[in-house]
C-alpha cells in the first residue's frame, strides 16, 4: 500500500525545517537507505534516508520550501505493484492522523516582545492544553518600550538569540584579539547548536579552538589563560556537561580574585545552553541557574530576548570577572527586535520592566518569561494587570526594581523552570520578606519546575516544567481572586 | 616513543640510583650517586646552597609558628624537597610562569616573592601576599610570575596548562612551570590536560615531584604504574626520572624540558624522585612510615647538605663563609617571622573586598 513520507523531526527542538533539496524525482525506484532529500533545519542540513521501498508515486512539498511541519507528509511511496497513479492521488491526505500527538493544530500563542511566533514547541503546545481560555491569537497589548536602553528611534532588526549570541561574540573579537572562544565543536562543525556559525572562518583556529571532550581539562585551560589576561569565552555544549568543570568554575576561576587579595582577576565567560530542552532527559535539562547563584566570585546572566542577549553577552565577554552566560536551547531560534547599532552593550545586574502592570509582580528570567508574559496577557484579558520583570541577571540579583514593583503591586509570583528547593524563587521571597514585607498584601508565590528529576516520557516531561495555567492559578491566588 | 624521549629516557638511567627507591613505605631507600653527574660552578652552588637554605630555614619558621599558634590552618611544609623548585627554577628565564598545588611556600620563594609577604599570608596578616585572605595554600604574585598556590589537587595541572595555552596564545616564548605531586598526578584532569597540551603543542613543563606519599598512601598503595615519567607515553610527551635530591640534576634534566617546551615542541614530563621530611602537613603524625626511612633519607641525601659538603670539599669554600651565609638566610627568616607577628590583621572591611572587580568604563 501507498505510504506518506513525512517530514523528520531532526533534532529534539525541531518544530520545522526547510526541504532543501529533493536527490529523487517522480517516479524512482526507492530501496531502503536512499538518500530522498536534505533538509535543512536552523541547525544543520540533514539527509532523508527511505526506510520503505518502491516507486516516489508523488511529491507533495516542493524543494525550496521553508516553514514545512515537522511530520507533514512531504512525498508518497508506492508499494511493490501497487498503481503507482493511484497510490500518488489516494496518499497524503491525512496529515492528522500522520501526527498522532496532535490531534489539532497547535494555535499561535505570541509572547510579548517576540518579533514572530516562537515554533510550536513541546511545551508550548502544553501551554495551550493548560492554560483555559486562552486565546488562540494574542496581540501585544504592552506599551512600547518600557525602559530605554537605546537611543529613541533607533532601527531594529528582527534576529533570533542565537545570531545576536554570535555577533555579540564577533563584535567583541573584532574589537579585542585577546577575547577567543573555546568548546566542543565550536569551530569545524560550527557550533553543536551553530551559536559559533562562522566565527573559525573570520578569526581562524587560533582563536576559534575546538576542544576533546574534556570539560573538567579545558575549564582549566581557559581559567589557566585569563588568569594572564586573555579573555576565553567557554562554550558547554550543554550546562549539564559544565558539573564535569564545576571545580574550575567555583574554586578557580570564582574564588581566585579574593584568595589573592585581588590581584589574580579571571575575566572568563562560560556560556552554553542551560535546562531543559525537549525530551532530552534528566541528564540533560538540568536548570544550574540556582547552583551558580549561589557563589559570590561569579556574576550570572539568563537573557530572554535576542537584544538582552546580545547587550549582555557583550558586557559579559568585557566583564573582568567571571561571568556564567546561561541560554536556553529552544529560545535559540526564537526571533526578537535587535537594536541596529555599531556597540550595544548592557548593564550587567539591572533587571528589565518587561512590562507593566499595577495588580501584581511576575518575576521571571530566560525561557520562564515566555510563561509569564503569556499567563500576564491572559489575566489581562480577565481584568488583571500583571507588571512582569524579566532579571535577565541572576547575580547580582536587582533587588531594587523587584521591590519598586511590589511596592506598587502588593503581591508577587516568581516563574523559573529549575526546581524549587533554594531556587531563584525562594531567593526572591527571601528578599521581599527583607525588604518589602510592609508592602506584600499576600504571600509571594512561586511557580517552579517540579522537585523530580526531569523525565523522559512526554506527559511526564509537561508534568515536570511549570506551565502557563500554574502561573495564571498563582497570580490569581496572590490576588485572591 | 620519539627522539626526544628516548634521549629523555636515556638521561633517566643516570638517574637510576634514586629511581630504585623503595617504594614500599619502609623500605630503606637505596641511593647510589649516579654516575655521569652534571656539575655545578662555584657560584652556582653557592647560589642553590642560599636558595635552599632559604627555603629550609623558612619553613622551619612557619612550623614552629603554626606551634605557637600564630599560623592556623592547613600548613605543608617543602622541608626535604628544596632541591627540586631551586633546580628547576635555575633552568628557567624570567617571565616564565610558575603554578603548583598546596606545598607551595618554596616555589613562591624561589620566585623570588618576598619572605615577609609569604610569612604574613601564614598568620593571617593584611601585609601578606593575599592581604591575609588567602593562606598558606592561596598566594600569588603576578609580578613574579608566581599563578598560586591551589587547594585542589590536580586543578593546578590544567591551570599551568592554560598559562602554557596564553603563552602559545601570545607568542611570547615564555614557558609554564606547571608542578604536581605524586598523588596529584593521578587525577583525571591530569591526562585531559597533557592530551591538549600535546595536541597544541603548548609550552608546558609538567613537574611531578614524587615524595613517595600522597598524605599517607605510597606511590605503590595508589598508583598501577609508579613510573611517573611515563604517564604522558600514552600523548606522546616524553618524559624522565630525575633525582630530585641532587639540586644539579634537577637542574640538568630542567634545562633540557624548557628548551624542549620553549622551541615549540611541546610539553615535558619530569618526574622528580623527591622526599618531604616532615608529615603531609602540620597536624600529619606521618605513621605510614618509619623513623629510619626519613633519617637515612636526611642523612644520606639531604640537598643542602649535599651542596655544602661540595661547597667546602670541591669548592674549597670556607666553612666561616657558609656559616655568613646561614646567618644572614636566618636574619631574613627572623626578620619575616617578626613582620608577620607584628603585623595588624586585614581590616574587618576587607571582608567585602577582592569579590569582583569593578569593569573597565
Amino acid at each position: 500500500m501507498a505510504t506518506d513520507i513525512l517530514m523528520p523531526a531532526l533534532s529534539p527542538t525541531m518544530e520545522e525545517g526547510k526541504l532543501a533539496k529533493w536527490l529523487k524525482k517522480e517516479g524512482d525506484p526507492v530501496k531502503s537507505g536512499d538518500v530522498l532529500a536534505e533538509i535543512e533545519t536552523d541547525k544543520a542540513t540533514m539527509e532523508v534516508e527511505a526506510i520503505d521501498e518502491g516507486i516516489l508515486a508523488k511529491i507533495l512539498i516542493e524543494e525550496g520550501t521553508e516553514g514545512v511541519k515537522v511530520n507533514t507528509p512531504i512525498a508518497i511511496i508506492a508499494g511493490e505493484g501497487e498503481d503507482v497513479a493511484a497510490a500518488a492521488a489516494g496518499g497524503g491526505s491525512k496529515p492528522d492522523a500522520a501526527a498522532p500527538a496532535q490531534s489539532a493544530p497547535t494555535p499561535t500563542m505570541q509572547a510579548e516582545g517576540q518579533a514572530s511566533a516562537p515554533a510550536a514547541t513541546a511545551k508550548s503546545g502544553d501551554d495551550k492544553a493548560n492554560a483555559p481560555a486562552a486565546p488562540a491569537v494574542i496581540t501585544n497589548k504592552s506599551p512600547a518600550p518600557v525602559m530605554d536602553e537605546f537611543p529613541p528611534g533607533t532601527e531594529m532588526v528582527t534576529m533570533t538569540v542565537r545570531e545576536s549570541l554570535r555577533d555579540a561574540m564577533a563584535e567583541e573579537m573584532r574589537r579585542e584579539d585577546s577575547v577567543f572562544v573555546m568548546g566542543e565543536e565550536v569551530a569545524e562543525y560550527q557550533g553543536a547548536y551553530k551559536v559559533t556559525q562562522g566565527l573559525l572562518q573570520e578569526f581562524g583556529a587560533r582563536r576559534v579552538v575546538d576542544t576533546p571532550i574534556t570539560e573538567h581539562g579545558f575549564a582549566g585551560i581557559a581559567a589557566g589563560a585569563a588568569f594572564t589576561g586573555l579573555r576565553p569565552i567557554v562554550e558547554f555544549m550543554t550546562f549539564n556537561f559544565a558539573m564535569q568543570a564545576i571545580d574550575h568554575i567555583i574554586n578557580s576561576a570564582a574564588k581566585t580574585l579574593y584568595m589573592s587579595g585581588g590581584q589574580l582577576g579571571c575575566p572568563i565567560v562560560f556560556r552554553g545552553p542551560n535546562g531543559a530542552a525537549a525530551r532530552v532527559g534528566a541528564q540533560h535539562s538540568h536548570d544550574y541557574s540556582a547552583w551558580y547563584s549561589n557563589v559570590p566570585g561569579l556574576k550570572v546572566i539568563a537573557p530572554y530576548t535576542a537584544s538582552d542577549a546580545k547587550g549582555l553577552l557583550k558586557a559579559a565577554i568585557r566583564d573582568p570577572n567571571p561571568v556564567i552566560f546561561l541560554e536556553n536551547e529552544i529560545l535559540y531560534g526564537q526571533s526578537f527586535p535587535v537594536p541596529k547599532l555599531d556597540d550595544f552593550v548592557l548593564p550587567i545586574g539591572k533587571a528589565r520592566i518587561h512590562r507593566t502592570g499595577k495588580d501584581v509582580t511576575i518575576v521571571s528570567f530566560s525561557i520562564g518569561m515566555t510563561y509569564a508574559l503569556k499567563a500576564a496577557q491572559a489575566l489581562a484579558d480577565e481584568g488583571i494587570e500583571a507588571e512582569v520583570i524579566d532579571l535577565r541577571t541572576i547575580r547580582p540579583m536587582d533587588t531594587d526594581t523587584i521591590v519598586e514593583s511590589v511596592k506598587k503591586t502588593g503581591r508577587c509570583v516568581t516563574v523559573e523552570e529549575g526546581f524549587p528547593q533554594s531556587g531563584i524563587g525562594a531567593e526572591i521571597i527571601a528578599r521581599l520578606m527583607a525588604d518589602a514585607f510592609d508592602f506584600l498584601d499576600a504571600p509571594v508565590l512561586r511557580v517552579t519546575g517540579k522537585d523530580v528529576p526531569m523525565p523522559y516520557a512526554a506527559n511526564l516531561e509537561k508534568l515536570a516544567l511549570p506551565n502557563v495555567a500554574e502561573v495564571i492559578q498563582a497570580v490569581k491566588a496572590v490576588c485572591y481572586r | 616513543m620519539d627522539a626526544a624521549n628516548e634521549a629523555g629516557q636515556a638521561k633517566a638511567d643516570s638517574a637510576k640510583g634514586l629511581a630504585q627507591l623503595g617504594t614500599v613505605s619502609g623500605d630503606a631507600p637505596t641511593h647510589a650517586p649516579a654516575p655521569n653527574t652534571p656539575q655545578f660552578t662555584r657560584e652556582e652552588d653557592l647560589h642553590a646552597y642560599h636558595e635552599m637554605l632559604l627555603i629550609r630555614r623558612f619553613e622551619e619558621k612557619a612550623g614552629q609558628l603554626y606551634g605557637m599558634g600564630l599560623i592556623g590552618g592547613f600548613c605543608h611544609l617543602y622541608i626535604g624537597q628544596e632541591a627540586v623548585v631551586i633546580g628547576m627554577q635555575m633552568a628557567s628565564v624570567e617571565g616564565d610562569q610558575t603554578i603548583t598545588g598546596y606545598r607551595d611556600h618554596g616555589h613562591m620563594l624561589a620566585c623570588g616573592m618576598d619572605p615577609k609577604g609569604v610569612m604574613a599570608e601564614l598568620t593571617g596578616r593584611r601585609g601578606g601576599y593575599s592581604r591575609g585572605k588567602g593562606g598558606s595554600m592561596h598566594m600569588f604574585s603576578k609580578e613574579k610570575q608566581f599563578f598560586g598556590g591551589h587547594g585542589i589537587v590536580g586543578a593546578q595541572v590544567s591551570l599551568g596548562t592554560g598559562l602554557g595555552f596564553a603563552d602559545a596564545y601570545k607568542k611570547n616564548g615564555k614557558v609554564s612551570l606547571t608542578y604536581m605531586g605524586d598523588g596529584a598526578a593521578n587525577q583525571g584532569q591530569v591526562y585531559e590536560s597533557f592530551n591538549m597540551a600535546q595536541l597544541w603543542k603548548l609550552p608546558v613543563v609538567y613537574v611531578i615531584e614524587n615524595n613517595r606519599y600522597a598524605m599517607g598512601t605510597s606511590v605503590a598503595r595508589a598508583s598501577a604504574q609508579t613510573d611517573f615519567s611515563k604517564r604522558g607515553i600514552s600523548f606522546g610527551i616524553p618524559g624522565e626520572q630525575v633525582d630530585g635530591m641532587d639540586v644539579r640534576t634537577v637542574r640538568e634534566a630542567a634545562s633540557r624540558a624548557v628548551e624542549h617546551a620553549r622551541s615549540g615542541q611541546g610539553p615535558y614530563i619530569l618526574e622528580m624522585q623527591t622526599y618531604r621530611y616532615r608529615g603531609h602537613s602540620m597536624s600529619d603524625p606521618a605513621k605510614y612510615r618509619t623513623k629510619d626511612e626519613v633519617s637515612k633519607m636526611r642523612d644520606e641525601h639531604d640537598p643542602i647538605e649535599m651542596v655544602r659538603k661540595r661547597l667546602i670539599e670541591m669548592h674549597g669554600v670556607p666553612e666561616a663563609d657558609l656559616k655568613a651565609t646561614d646567618a644572614k638566610v636566618r636574619e631574613t627568616v627572623n626578620d619575616a617571622a617578626e613582620f608577620a607577628t607584628h603585623d595588624p590583621e586585614p581590616d574587618p572591611s576587607e571582608l567585602w573586598t577582592d569579590i569582583l572587580l569593578e569593569a573597565r568604563a
